[in-house]
């Protein structure tokens, strides 16, 4: 076995080899999401010339791209990323619990919880919003057909859910009558895709549903990609602050000896430079100045944060753990 | 070494005394191919199989009992084991067909056939899911007819039988075919001049000499389909007790890092397979002993 | 039942030439259908052909050329493209070897040897197939994973196995790994021992009986084998994302690379390198085809050395 082991990773070494040599220069890995893709190929390109600027280095940034809990057990499993960016801070505290990778107080080693940009829950309907859907009372009304995918396997989905849910908190008053909200909104569900990009397809391709839940970002990427033609933006009332958090990871970071560059590569991203690219890319920038040069683009919501919900820590295994308040609506 | 065949060959002492493990024969080969099998099995496969029972025993059994017997658990191996069972059953009939039609019979096109059996190995099974709701989505090409008489095929247990179906299409086709190819044509002229019909040749005859082929073909569709996830997420829909599968159960506790839950479920599925395989592979070592081989 | 010596090798071509030469009016009736029997049955296998396999197969082709050849070409030839493809030949031809080896010994010691237990053993051989492709992934990571049994000792030892291209061999390994084996037992056994115990009889040593004997009388069952084995390996999903990490250009396979293209709403381009694979597997279908219609005459003579000794 150990023989096996040795030439698997002598021919693994050798294919490593075989790249590296072209090229004498740095590398980091950045492990994110599913819906960074684009924001990232972007943002690569201008922090590498960043990097050149400062450090005459030619850094290549690898990206990692996959839901966002799956990416985060693989980072605790070994995949030795420099940085990640995930989609809510609820999947990178386990870096800390199980994984041992990084400081329990991660969150307050960068500014705004080490979110640099945020996005939030909008509605995708079909074009000309056949079934009027305004807010998110709508959603439970009996002929509308709402598509979310699995909160239990996608981390969009859960910004989804809590969505819902504060909405119906905030009008209604008591959890109870939230929940009682959020399961009539689940009834109304007739696919449960596993991810966030799946469910987009559901919708747009297949032809299923009348409201689609989505992040802001994919909603405007949907438009884009998908087609005006097709489907328009809806925008709640109220909805949820949705924090995409990002640390570097202290003990895979070391070990390849890129802190500075990790540390560095993240700064970036709280710059005009990083800001603009991220406001491109339809998130949410933090810089007060981008995010007016971009009013007319972002519409004003009001919006909750995760703290009502008293954290990831508490609202993760409430809501979405084994027989949690998502369980319990399904039986 | 004795020249004998290894039944006749067996002495009487030996018999008296204790049967011996592995019967003599005049075969060479036994130790070097067996001990080599053993070894590469259990490095690859049977160790890390065991880690996963070992891990699901870091639960308290009351835990890991409730985990494997929950109500959403049984609703999710309702689904896996019958739409596995039913799409292995579709596979069996008319992967014989195409096998049959394949090895005895000239029509055009007959190779491109032949090629494309194998289609489900190649396409990775998210791309299969992807093709196959497509298809079957109510606005799919084949899916719109079905509407118009009120019928949901994607999104339903229907949809997971047929993603299983297809995943498990190649298994019947490719065990049947090389038996049937290999079968001497002496014997069904034998059955023919001794005055058979055709009918009673191909169920007297060919079906016992093709059957522990066929069963393999169906053991193997079979247990393909009962582990499959890349395909069926997309077409099943994922609905709790309704359309969830077994793998997806497995899926949704690794995403909250119970990995001593998920390896209960991965156990509770492998312990099954292991039984309906077993009784499969016993059923075929008896029909085989049966018809003398 | 076992196949006599003299049979070897046949193929189907050759088999009808030779009840052609015996035909009669009884004899006829008995060993072919009657010409309507004929036809519903290739109309029922190609009808179910059609609606379970071309049809999945004419989508995957209609969507990749859905935005034109330029796209098409553009998205099988891309960098992340070519390392994409470069890593699933390389995981197939580690695994598939391996397998083979595996396959033929395994065989061997089932098909032609008489042991207790050898049910049990069989079904174990097949569980791989059961094991759910995520599950797959998962009991490598519980041994090799940073959390898992050896973790600590491979991360000192720098030894990367998950998320690098070891991973992604054993779990292609693992999951074809019953695939020859499958193949070539229900044959061995069908065709008994008899012709191998001659062969040592007569005085061949065991390799000399293993090429002259064994191989050529199984031959085309292992080929078959090969070509599920590699196809299986080349079209894994589930197991390989577990264990690959996902990384651009470095640990993706095709199958991932497909899924990152579909996510990125590229889905021409997705179904383009899909189109790609299903290629390679018709491709390694028609090879087969060549092989066999080249190797008929070897065979012949294969047989004729044989009956020879």
């Amino acid at each position: 076995m150990m023989k096996l082991i040795n030439t698997l990773s002598l021919i693994a070494g050798a294919l490593l080899l075989s790249t590296a040599a072209v090229a004498k220069d740095v590398k980091l890995l950045n492990v994110s999401y599913d819906p960074t893709r684009e924001l990232y190929r972007e943002y690569n390109i201008a922090f590498a010339k960043h990097w050149l600027a400062k450090t005459g280095d030619k850094v290549t940034v690898e990206q990692s791209h996959g839901g966002s809990g799956a990416q985060s057990r693989s980072v605790i499993d070994g995949l030795q990323a420099d940085v990640v960016t995930f989609a809510l801070a609820g999947d990178i505290d386990p870096l800390a619990r199980i994984g041992k990778l990084i400081p329990e107080n991660w969150e307050t080693r960068l500014p705004q919880h080490s979110a640099p940009y945020t996005s939030t829950i909008v509605f995708l309907v079909r074009k000309g919003n056949p079934k009027h859907i305004k807010d998110w009372d709508d959603l439970i009304k009996k002929n509308v057909e709402v598509i979310t995918p699995n909160p239990k396997t996608s981390g969009g989905a859960r910004w989804n859910y809590l969505a819902a849910w504060g909405f119906a908190k905030r009008k209604l008053g008591s959890d109870q009558a939230a929940q009682d909200f959020v399961a009539k909104l689940y009834k109304n569900v007739p696919v449960l895709d596993s991810g966030a990009r799946g469910a987009t397809t559901t919708f747009v391709q297949r032809g299923i549903g009348d409201v689609l839940l989505t992040w802001e970002n994919e909603a405007f990427l949907a438009v884009n990609e998908l087609g005006a033609d097709k489907v328009e933006i809806v925008v709640p009332s109220v909805s949820i602050l949705a924090e995409a958090s990002v640390t570097v990871v202290d003990k895979y970071a070391d070990a390849h000896g890129t802190r500075v560059l990790a540390e560095e590569y993240l700064k970036y991203l709280y710059t005009k430079e990083g800001q603009n690219i991220i406001a491109k890319n339809f998130y949410r920038p933090r810089d007060k100045e981008v995010e007016a040069a971009y009013a007319n683009k972002f519409p004003k919501i009001e919006l909750f944060t995760i703290e009502d919900f008293g954290g990831w820590k508490k609202a993760q295994p409430e809501h979405f753990g084994d027989g949690g308040i998502f369980d319990k609506i399904y039986q | 070494m004795s020249v004998l065949t290894s039944t006749d060959a067996v002495p009487h002492q030996q018999l008296q005394n204790k049967e011996p493990w592995v019967k003599k024969s005049v075969l060479p080969g036994f130790g070097l191919s067996f001990g080599y099998s053993t070894l590469y099995a259990s490095l690859l496969v049977f160790i890390p199989l065991a880690a996963l029972i070992v891990k699901s025993f870091g639960l308290p059994l009351d835990q890991l009992w409730d985990v494997v017997s929950n109500k959403r658990a049984l609703a999710s191996y309702r689904l896996t084991f019958g739409a596995s069972f039913i799409g292995a059953l579709i596979n069996l009939i008319f992967g014989f067909i195409l096998a049959w039609v394949l090895v005895r019979y000239k029509f055009p096109g007959k190779r491109i056939v032949d090629a494309v059996v194998d289609l489900p190995f190649a396409l990775p099974t998210a791309v299969a899911g992807i093709a196959l709701t497509a298809l079957y989505a109510p606005n799919g090409w084949i899916g719109q007819w079905f509407a118009l008489f009120g019928i949901k095929i994607a999104y339903t247990w229907i949809g997971v039988t047929i993603a299983l179906t297809f995943i498990g299409l190649p298994f019947v086709v490719r065990t049947v075919q090389p038996v049937l190819a290999d079968l001497e044509a002496e014997v069904e002229e034998a059955a023919a001049s001794l005055g058979a019909s055709r009918w009673q040749t191909f169920t007297r005859v060919l079906l016992p000499a093709l059957l522990p082929s066929l069963l393999t073909g169906f053991a193997l569709a079979f247990a393909r389909a009962i582990g499959e996830y890349g395909s069926v997420v997309f077409i099943s829909g994922n609905m709790p007790y309704r359309t969830e599968i077994t793998p997806l159960l497995i899926m949704t506790k690794l995403e909250q890092f119970d990995y001593a839950g998920a390896a209960a479920l991965g156990s509770v599925m492998l312990l099954f397979s292991f039984i309906l395989l077993l009784l499969i592979n016993l059923l075929q070592h008896w029909s085989h002993k049966r018809t003398g081989g | 039942m076992a196949g006599s010596i003299s049979n070897l090798g046949h193929n189907t071509a050759a088999k009808k030439n030779h009840s052609a030469g015996i035909r009669g009016i009884a004899k006829q009736s008995a060993t072919s259908e009657a010409r309507w029997i004929r036809w519903s049955l290739i109309s029922i296998a190609m009808l179910f052909l059609a609606l379970f396999l071309i049809l999945p197969l004419v989508i995957v082709f209609t969507e990749a050329f859905a935005k034109g050849m330029g796209v098409y070409v553009a998205a099988i030839t891309h960098p992340d493209a070519a390392a994409a493809i470069k890593l699933t030949l390389l995981a197939a031809a580690i695994a598939v070897p391996l397998n083979v080896v595996f396959g033929l010994a395994a065989s061997w010691a089932i098909a032609k040897f008489q042991f207790k237990g050898k049910q049990i053993v069989i079904t174990l051989i097949d569980l791989p197939f059961a094991v759910s492709p995520v599950v797959a992934g998962l009991i490598y990571m519980l041994l090799f994973g940073a959390q898992g049994l050896f973790g600590h000792w491979l991360m000192d030892h720098n030894v990367r196995i998950m998320f690098a291209v070891p991973g992604i061999v054993l779990a292609t390994v693992f999951i074809t790994f019953p695939f020859i084996t499958r193949e070539l037992i229900p044959l061995m056994q069908e065709q008994g021992k008899e012709q191998e115990e001659a062969a040592i009889t007569l005085g061949a040593n065991g390799w000399q009986m293993f090429f002259r004997v064994t191989l050529p009388s199984i031959k085309w069952a292992l080929l078959y084998g090969i070509i599920l084995c590699n196809a299986r390996a080349m079209g894994e999903f589930g197991a390989v994302s577990v264990v690959s990490g996902k990384i651009r250009g470095q640990t993706n396979t095709m199958p991932l690379h497909i899924e990152i293209l579909y996510n990125e709403y590229q889905f021409a381009a997705a179904f383009a390198v899909a189109s790609l694979l299903a290629l390679l597997a018709l491709v390694t279908l028609v090879l087969k085809s060549a092989l066999e219609w080249k190797a008929a005459r070897e065979h012949e003579i294969a047989v004729l050395t044989a009956q020879a000794q």
